[in-house]
């Protein structure tokens, strides 16, 4: 239960660490705030050689609004400061509603909003909110910067379009379009743990009734975060009554994902929820939609 | 490969020098090298709580750092908060209330609250419930630790 020796590095601004991970690279994992990366280390089923610690670039800690309505969050914002953001709660209101869901205080006092997304495990809430609200990726090398749409992103389990030598730096999250509502509904064995099934919707309505767009996406049901593309279309171009939405919930659970059986749940358990959290979580962004 | 980095930490109130190896996790640190056994080491993967410290204010599980990253920072950890003439009224009301058995979470659960009863008139049990959900404890059944926390905030506004 303690992590084999790596060499350290902790550079204070984000160009040192890009020279570093640039020579570095396969060798190197990032240390951002280390609630996931510090575990896997304790039971060694991750060994980096090389650790480069960037709790120190106070240059990627900031949350800023964007002049579109949208915003901006530094990958080294903690969930703390993301969850008790003013600008978040009015111009993101998912992720804010999202942030006290994940771990526990303890956890999300030192955790940060980038590094649960570059992590991509499969259960993580950022992963599939930041699908569900088309939030893009900044992910920086010493050669340069591009961006990455959140549904292209996440590759696998822990597995992500990072090439080695690149940073995730910040995430840009698009204004709420008029009109959209949004709900994230999750079952777990104790609340803030691990969740068996989750999904974030959000949904937009052209005058209150038909549904323009509609995004569901689950965590926990596969190797990364999953969208319900059949449901999703199901939806579009319909007026939203209940037994639409409990038809795009059978859709979602019956079609378009194919969950597994562990210890936690049966895949059979798995689809049962995510057809109840769906129907909930539709349910529920419509009527904020409607307002 | 694993070199020794000279870090200087403040654990409750007074500065300490001392050299670590990168690896050396903030839980090890405050218990081995600075001799401080009062945090516990329970599932040292984050699950637990029971290694609860505040670093700068905000508690963090120790396990989940490492102690080269508390350089310039500063800890407090459960003995600064009572003695066992003079405890502190949150450790009164856990003692008073029968919130512990074998004692060993309670630490982790003190550190965590103590920031969240802060300066508080009152508490939900509902609010009280999710304040602690990042501790177990496999005694108590949490409903003695709830009503210490209750009866800790009625003491400290008293």
């Amino acid at each position: 239960m303690k992590p084999p020796p790596f060499d350290y590095h902790a550079p204070s601004d984000l160009s040192e660490a890009l020279d570093l991970l640039s020579e570095h690279g396969f060798d190197a994992k990032i240390l951002a705030g280390g609630q996931s990366l510090i575990p896997m280390m304790n039971f060694r089923l991750t060994q980096p050689s090389v650790l480069i610690d960037i709790n120190n670039i106070s240059e990627l800690s900031f949350i800023n609004p964007k002049r579109d309505g949208g915003l901006l969050i530094g990958a080294m914002a903690r969930h703390k400061h993301v969850e008790h953001s003013e600008l978040v709660a009015e111009r993101a209101p998912l992720i804010h509603e999202t942030m006290p869901q994940i771990a526990t205080v303890q956890i999300r006092s030192r955790g940060t909003f980038g590094g649960s997304i570059a992590h991509a495990d499969p259960a993580a809430e950022l992963a599939a909110v930041s699908i569900a609200l088309n939030c893009s990726f900044k992910l920086m090398s010493k050669k340069g910067e591009r961006w990455v749409d959140a549904h292209e992103f996440f590759l696998g389990m822990f597995t992500t379009s990072l090439e080695p030598e690149e940073i995730l730096a910040e995430v840009g999250i698009p204004k709420m379009p008029p009109g959209a509502g949004w709900a994230l509904e999750e079952i777990a064995r104790r609340p803030h743990d691990f969740s068996l099934v989750g999904v974030a919707a959000v949904v937009t309505l052209n005058g209150g009734e038909e549904c323009q767009d509609a995004k569901i996406v689950f965590m926990s049901v596969g190797e990364t975060p999953m969208e319900a593309h059949k449901a999703q279309s199901s939806l579009v171009g319909q007026k939203v009554s209940p037994e639409v939405i409990q038809e795009a919930a059978h859709m979602a659970a019956s079609e378009d994902i194919d969950p597994g059986s562990d210890i936690h749940a049966t895949a059979d358990f798995r689809r049962h929820l995510a057809e109840v959290l769906t129907r909930r979580a539709v349910l529920k962004a419509c009527e904020r939609a409607k307002k | 490969m694993s070199d020794l980095r000279n870090i200087t930490v403040t654990v409750n109130g007074t500065q300490f020098e001392r050299s670590v190896e990168p690896r050396l996790l903030l839980s090890d640190f405050i218990r081995h090298e600075i001799g401080l056994t009062g945090t516990h080491v329970g599932c040292e993967h984050g699950v637990c709580g029971a290694c609860t410290v505040l670093f700068d204010g905000d508690p963090v599980r120790s396990c989940l750092m490492f102690a080269v990253q508390s350089d310039g920072h500063e800890i407090q950890t459960v003995e600064s908060l009572g003695t066992p003439d003079e405890m502190h009224p949150l450790q009164e009301a856990f003692w008073d209330a029968h919130a512990l058995q074998c004692g060993f979470c309670t630490s982790g659960f003190l550190m965590t609250l103590l920031p969240v009863i802060e300066g508080k008139s009152e508490l939900s049990e509902k609010e009280i419930r999710e304040a602690i959900s990042g501790n177990l404890c496999r005694c108590t059944g949490y409903q003695h630790i709830v009503d210490a926390v209750k009866e800790a905030i009625e003491k400290m506004n008293a």
